[in-house]
């Protein structure tokens, strides 16, 4: 059992290394030394999860706890809280946004009043602080994999973005690259710990690295969304303080597993609506993180950070984590009033964002939308709370982290080459940058087309919220599976046009392709290997979470799924090696007799010649954000509001 | 075992003829009904047999390839639903094979199949609730996406699903491309749409997609079956009743209306999908 140094090396050594990527100064010669350093620890933390996941695997894949009474460690959260608490008052000070500071200082306050003055059980201090068990383990390979090949990525392509795309913007990457470990290092953290008072710690952590991140250019409009997504992120933060208190007084317990075993237990008896209150703060505050409406808008905002961070926070850390924490929660939601609110919130949010996704031609604002939509269903998922939803929202988690942090580096490399993040400017990009753009073709056939990864799980989820008989969510699943089939095969239209346009020059760097191409290869691997990963992974996961199995779809459906993939990926092969050689007389397109010879233009009534450019259909006007966003948001705003108020009222 | 593959196999084989009779029906009595005497019943498949001896022209050469995955997934789809199987899962290959329809079109880079091919997405989007909730009705009705379940039960399923049976014959319009949803391909070509997703398809080609076409409303008038057929064999022949006369009706609403805008399209489909068999949803459950 080495279990115990591991824990400690994947939440430290993140850290030890940001510290060294801050002292490493930006010039030539050193940028050589950072980029040696960040391979080096980015393997090792990589060889760390792999350590995890085989000393956990020794043990017999059973859930295991670590590190009961740890006081000295409880003050040293508490050390680090306060300077969080600085950190974030210093900055909002500096920038003229004080208020924002109330919303650190306060939890910060409570929390240390809590520690310090508050009630002190045994169960408080005997509870282990660190609990492993499956889901566990996926996030750790979740952050410590993809975490960690974003993190090798970013190396080539802030070189890229200080040289080519950005050369106006400081080159700060010594920050850059300390906040990027830092994340990594409170993700485990996060993920890892089972009291909530680490997990506290860990969340603001994660709140004001996105924060910093997102600042990163300090451009006015990368400062103003940096601020919104710190105080929606803080505002959540606020929310599981409340919970904490509440949870604290009402059992002397802190012990994030034992919350969901004594709402269980608890069924029926008075105490049920009074424990309630913690799980649905807990789960409001994994709304503000899973960036759910009315709190999308930080997500969006986040798009001016160089892509790495964008990555990052979309596929493999910020919004994860908050998923994770409804996924724990969801046996407790499952069939009562914070269930509900959840699974509504979740379902909105998935068909708005879809809508809103149809009009945006920007291709990162395409993928935050996507981002949101896939989590909002992942939410609702959690919100009904039976292993069969469950099973669907642990198969998008896997899919969508990996073709999403595919996607944000792809388009991230295309950025930096082709001098556009437009998706009318990636016409024809098949033929001008060719493994940038087959790389993208699998990662968005991978989120949406049949048979592949995403699709399954949106076809569970529908299977289980129709066994649920949740018609709401029934509609929204139908409804956005049209929208958002809609924009990805737009863009993959977009992709594959005849263009005239020579290619481009690929100045993507080689680390950025390994990490693409290692990316693409895994989303392919996934799909052809998930009803092995099914059996072998996420059946043991839904047994410990809910004490039963589950399966949505028949073995015989999932293997049947796989012999479609061989056929998806072998049919337009054969056709295409059958029709290879086949001799074609070719013509010019159609346009009404006025193509100008070349193909790429027209003669116009004034005998001029212009160039053709086609265009998708955007439909602004109907689904824009600016038209969409407000009125979702105040909505599922007032829903919230009610429903909480619902859920509190109802317990006194 | 030996039942299954003789369906797949006549499917395979004779959907086309059914198809291309069906169609040659068509033609046959819209002319009549503007009038006209019109083609013999074969003419389809004269068409087809000529538009194969044609010169091969294009305009890109991938098109070729791209029609012939078309015409493969649709054959899939269809294969796999006189096979039994997963109706959900023949839903989803029936999209991935319209997806391919859409690379033909839009790879060209012409502007009149680009258009097209961009209000055929409309279309996608437009029917896609209407099919998964047929799906889903089926499935909240017999516990099974099985097309072998589907079809065993006591009574005719449209008895308890008369809204999605509308919704499903309400999408059939568009996807059988008649007026007033023949948005994304006109039937004549002296228009402002040209001949949209097909315009820079010629001779093989087009071939291909009219088998295709073929082949796709076969499929579809499978699904309308499986509304009416049950253990009892003489619905079979209610069934055929039954599509023959969906197939008039389409006829019938094809002569009768003009082009509808797409926008308005999307909209009317959604608020019927909605009324129809969102209401007949929303029964089945509380019944459930």
């Amino acid at each position: 059992m080495f279990g115990e140094s591991i824990v400690p090396f994947l939440i430290i050594f993140p850290l030890v290394v940001a510290l060294l990527m801050l002292v490493i100064p930006v010039n030539e010669k050193a940028n050589k030394v950072r980029r040696t350093i960040a391979y080096t620890s980015c393997s090792l933390i990589m060889a760390g999860v792999c350590a995890l996941v085989f000393d956990w695997g020794m043990g017999g894949f059973k859930p295991i706890s670590l590190f009961p009474n740890t006081l000295v460690c409880d003050h040293l959260t508490l050390y680090a809280e306060v300077a969080l608490a600085v950190v974030v008052t210093y900055l909002s000070f500096k920038y003229r946004r004080a208020w924002v500071s109330l919303l650190s200082i306060v939890p910060t306050v409570a929390i240390g009043w809590l520690d310090l003055f508050g009630p002190k059980t045994r169960i408080m201090d005997e509870t282990p602080r660190i609990y492993i068990d499956h889901l566990t383990i996926l996030m750790c390979i979740i952050i410590g994999i993809i975490g960690s090949l974003i993190i090798i990525y970013a190396v080539g392509y802030m070189h890229g973005y200080h040289h080519y795309s950005h050369a106006h913007v400081k080159d700060r990457r010594n920050y850059f690259f300390m906040v990027l470990f830092l994340f990594i290092g409170a993700m485990f953290g996060f993920v890892l710990s089972d009291s909530l008072t680490w997990i506290q710690l860990f969340w603001e952590t994660t709140s004001v690295c996105s924060f910093l991140l997102i600042g990163y250019t300090r451009e006015e409009i990368a400062i103003k969304n940096s601020f919104r997504a710190l105080w929606m992120n803080l505002l959540g933060g606020c929310a599981l303080t409340i919970a904490i208190i509440m949870y604290v007084f009402s059992t002397g317990d802190v012990s994030l597993q034992h919350l969901v075993q004594y709402v269980l237990a608890g069924k029926g008896t008075e105490a049920y609506a009074m424990l309630l209150i913690p799980v649905t703060l807990i789960a409001f505050a994994a709304l503000t993180k899973s960036a759910q409406l009315p709190f999308s808008t930080w997500l969006l905002g986040a798009m001016v950070a160089p892509t790495p961070s964008s990555a990052l926070l979309h596929s493999a850390t910020m919004v994860k984590a908050g998923i994770y924490i409804l996924f724990r929660l969801a046996p407790a939601m499952s069939g009562n009033l914070t269930g509900v609110m959840i699974s509504i919130v979740g379902g909105s949010t998935f068909l708005a964002t879809s809508f809103m996704a149809i009009a945006q031609s920007d291709g990162k604002k395409v993928l935050a939308m996507s981002t949101l939509s896939n989590l909002g269903l992942m939410v609702a998922c959690a919100g009904v709370g039976t292993p069969e939803t469950l099973w669907a929202g642990v198969f998008l988690m896997i899919f969508h982290a990996v073709s999403k942090s595919l996607l944000f580096q792809d388009i991230g490399a295309t950025e930096n080459s082709l001098g556009s993040r437009d998706v009318e400017a990636m016409h024809g990009l098949l033929y001008r940058l060719p493994l940038l753009a087959i790389c993208m073709f699998i990662g968005i056939t991978g989120m949406y087309l049949a048979p592949f990864g995403m699709l399954i799980s949106k076809w569970s989820a529908l299977c289980a919220a129709v066994d649920e008989g949740n018609i709401l969510l029934v509609l929204m699943i139908c409804f956005g599976s049209a929208t958002t089939s809609f924009y990805w095969t737009k863009w993959l239209g977009k992709i594959i046009a005849k263009t005239n346009e020579g290619p481009v020059k690929d100045i993507t760097k080689p680390n950025e392709k390994i990490s693409i191409v290692i990316h693409s290869i895994m989303m392919v691997a996934l799909c052809c290997l998930f009803p092995a990963l099914t059996q072998v992974y996420v059946t043991p996961l839904l047994m410990e979470l809910f004490g039963e199995p589950a399966q949505v779809l028949p073995t015989g459906v999932l293997y049947l799924l796989v012999f479609l993939i061989v056929f998806v990926f072998a049919l337009p092969a054969i056709a295409f090696a059958f029709s290879k050689n086949m001799r074609a007389n070719q013509k010019l397109a159609y346009m009404s007799g006025i193509n100008t010879g070349k193909d790429e233009g027209f003669v116009s009534s004034f005998g001029e010649e212009k160039k053709l450019v086609l265009a998708n259909y955007y439909f602004k006007d109907r689904f824009g954000q600016r038209k969409l966003m407000l009125p979702c948001q105040i909505t599922i705003f007032v829903l919230i509001v009610v429903m909480m108020c619902m859920i509190i009222g109802g317990a006194f | 075992m030996g039942t299954k593959i003789i369906l797949v196999l006549c499917y395979i084989l004779l959907a086309p003829f059914l198809g291309g009779i069906l169609e040659g029906f068509d033609r046959k009595i819209s002319a009549r009904m503007q009038g006209r005497v019109g083609p013999p019943i074969r003419q389809p498949f004269f068409d087809v047999i000529k538009l194969f001896k044609k010169q091969y022209i294009v305009v890109v050469h991938s098109v070729h390839f791209l029609l012939l995955s078309y015409l493969a997934f649709m054959i899939l789809t269809g294969a796999m639903f006189f096979a039994g199987a997963d109706l959900m899962l023949c839903f989803f290959i029936l999209s991935t094979a319209a997806t391919f329809l859409y690379f033909a079109a839009v790879i060209t880079n012409s502007p009149y199949s680009t258009i097209g091919s961009q209000r055929e997405l409309v279309q996608m989007m437009a029917y896609e609730p209407a099919v998964l909730l047929t799906a889903v009705g089926f499935y909240i009705s017999t516990g099974s996406f099985n097309v072998r379940t589907i079809i065993q039960q006591d009574y005719s399923l449209i008895m308890k699903m008369p809204g999605f049976f509308i919704a499903f014959v309400f999408i059939m319009t568009i996807k059988m491309r008649k007026s007033p949803f023949d948005t994304a391909a006109s039937h004549h070509p002296h228009q402002e749409l040209v001949k949209g997703i097909t315009t820079d398809m010629g001779s093989k080609n087009l071939a291909l997609f009219s088998i295709t076409e073929w082949y796709e409303n076969v499929f579809l008038m499978g699904v309308v079956a499986l509304f009416i057929v049950n253990k009892n064999p003489w619905s079979y022949l209610a069934a055929v009743l039954v599509i023959l006369a969906i197939y008039f009706l389409e006829i019938l609403i094809d002569n009768t209306s003009a082009r509808m805008k797409y926008e308005l399209m999307l909209k009317m489909t959604w608020i019927v999908t909605l009324l129809t068999a969102g209401v007949n949803l929303l029964i089945l459950m509380l019944i459930a």
